[in-house]
């Protein structure tokens, strides 16, 4: 899968799972100051993010994720 | 509304009752049982000769690969357990003096390990749909403390601290945590206890009686149901009157 189709991907799941504005969401963005995702919200991504690409995401590399960007970094890590 | 339910240790007793009541209320109920095969599926053959719907599904569930069995097969014949009720529960009564570690180790292992092991293993699908209900089963042991149950006493205790964490975590999410703690209720439990600690008991509950499982299933429906929403993190009392 391209980086391109997992961002997009990413992008509409942090906007049905987490109900965020598309707008907000950038690779800078940071989850809890700048989109007000809660500590529960970001395992909640985390579990959506298993779903969708079938990855298995252990919650020692989760600890680290502040922004957009990591995650999807993380993502296109596990897929490759 | 019709949700999916699972009672653990449904077969007999409170758990019984409480798979029954939950049926009567329109929901499709899971009877989760660990020893007792035949038990279990006597309840859901009552509840389908009542028209509801139900299976049984044998599992230990303080075991963790048994509780995602569990999980899993609920899932398959019934749908994503909505409504989940950690009533499985055993008693190894004795005086601290005397207790074997043993005796400890069980009583907590199947009180409270598998109440976090059934909660945490529903908890995926309740966030995704944003609607849960937990209910798990106390005891007036775990609030008054009982004389020859330490171990009993401070596994239902710590269902009432586990409660209400995971009340605060997914409050936000739809997710009510509570539990229910009943008194003396006429089960195999407290027929243990013989005929003079059954005759002190009813004298000291203000209610003049034992309780019936009818009894802790009535709440339990209520906390199950859409109305109870606003209510979460609570010891709901069901001991007519014992501990006031």
């Amino acid at each position: 899968m391209e980086r391109a189709e997992i961002e997009s991907k990413f992008t509409e799941l942090l906007v049905s799972e987490l109900g965020l504005d598309a707008d907000k969401i950038n690779p800078g963005a940071r989850f809890e100051e700048d989109l007000e995702v809660d500590s529960l919200g970001v395992v909640e991504l985390l579990m959506a993010l298993e779903d969708e690409f079938d990855v298995t995401i252990p919650d020692e590399e989760a600890e680290n994720l502040t922004t957009v960007g990591e995650a999807i970094d993380l993502v296109v890590a596990k897929l490759a | 509304m019709s949700r999916v339910a699972l009672v653990t240790g449904g077969s007999r007793g409170i758990g019984r009752a409480i798979a029954l009541g939950l049926a009567r209320g329109g929901h499709r109920v899971a009877v989760n049982y660990s020893t007792r095969p035949e038990a279990a599926e006597s309840v859901v053959q009552e509840i389908r000769s009542n028209g509801g719907e139900a299976i049984a599904v044998g599992a230990d569930v303080s075991d963790e690969e048994a509780v995602g069995r569990l999980i899993r097969e609920v899932g398959e014949g019934l749908g994503p357990v909505e409504v989940l009720v950690n009533n499985a529960g055993v008693t190894r009564d004795g005086l601290l003096a005397r207790m074997s570690s043993d005796d400890w180790d069980r009583v907590i292992e199947v009180n409270l390990r598998s109440a976090f092991l059934c909660t945490k293993a529903v908890m995926r699908g309740m966030l995704k749909n944003r609607w849960g209900r937990i209910i798990s089963i106390g005891s007036v042991s775990g609030l008054a403390g009982n004389p020859g149950q330490a171990n009993y006493a401070a596994s239902k205790a710590a269902v009432i601290g586990f409660t209400k964490s995971i009340a605060k975590e997914v409050g936000g999410r739809g997710i009510t945590v509570n539990v229910v703690a009943p008194g003396f209720i006429e089960t195999d439990m407290t027929a243990e206890l013989g005929e003079a600690a059954l005759e002190a008991a009813i004298s000291a509950t203000a209610v003049g009686r034992l309780g019936r499982p009818e009894d802790v299933a009535a709440a339990v429906a209520y906390l199950a149901g859409e109305n109870a929403g606003f209510v979460t993190g609570q010891v709901i009392v069901v001991d007519g009157g014992l501990t006031i």
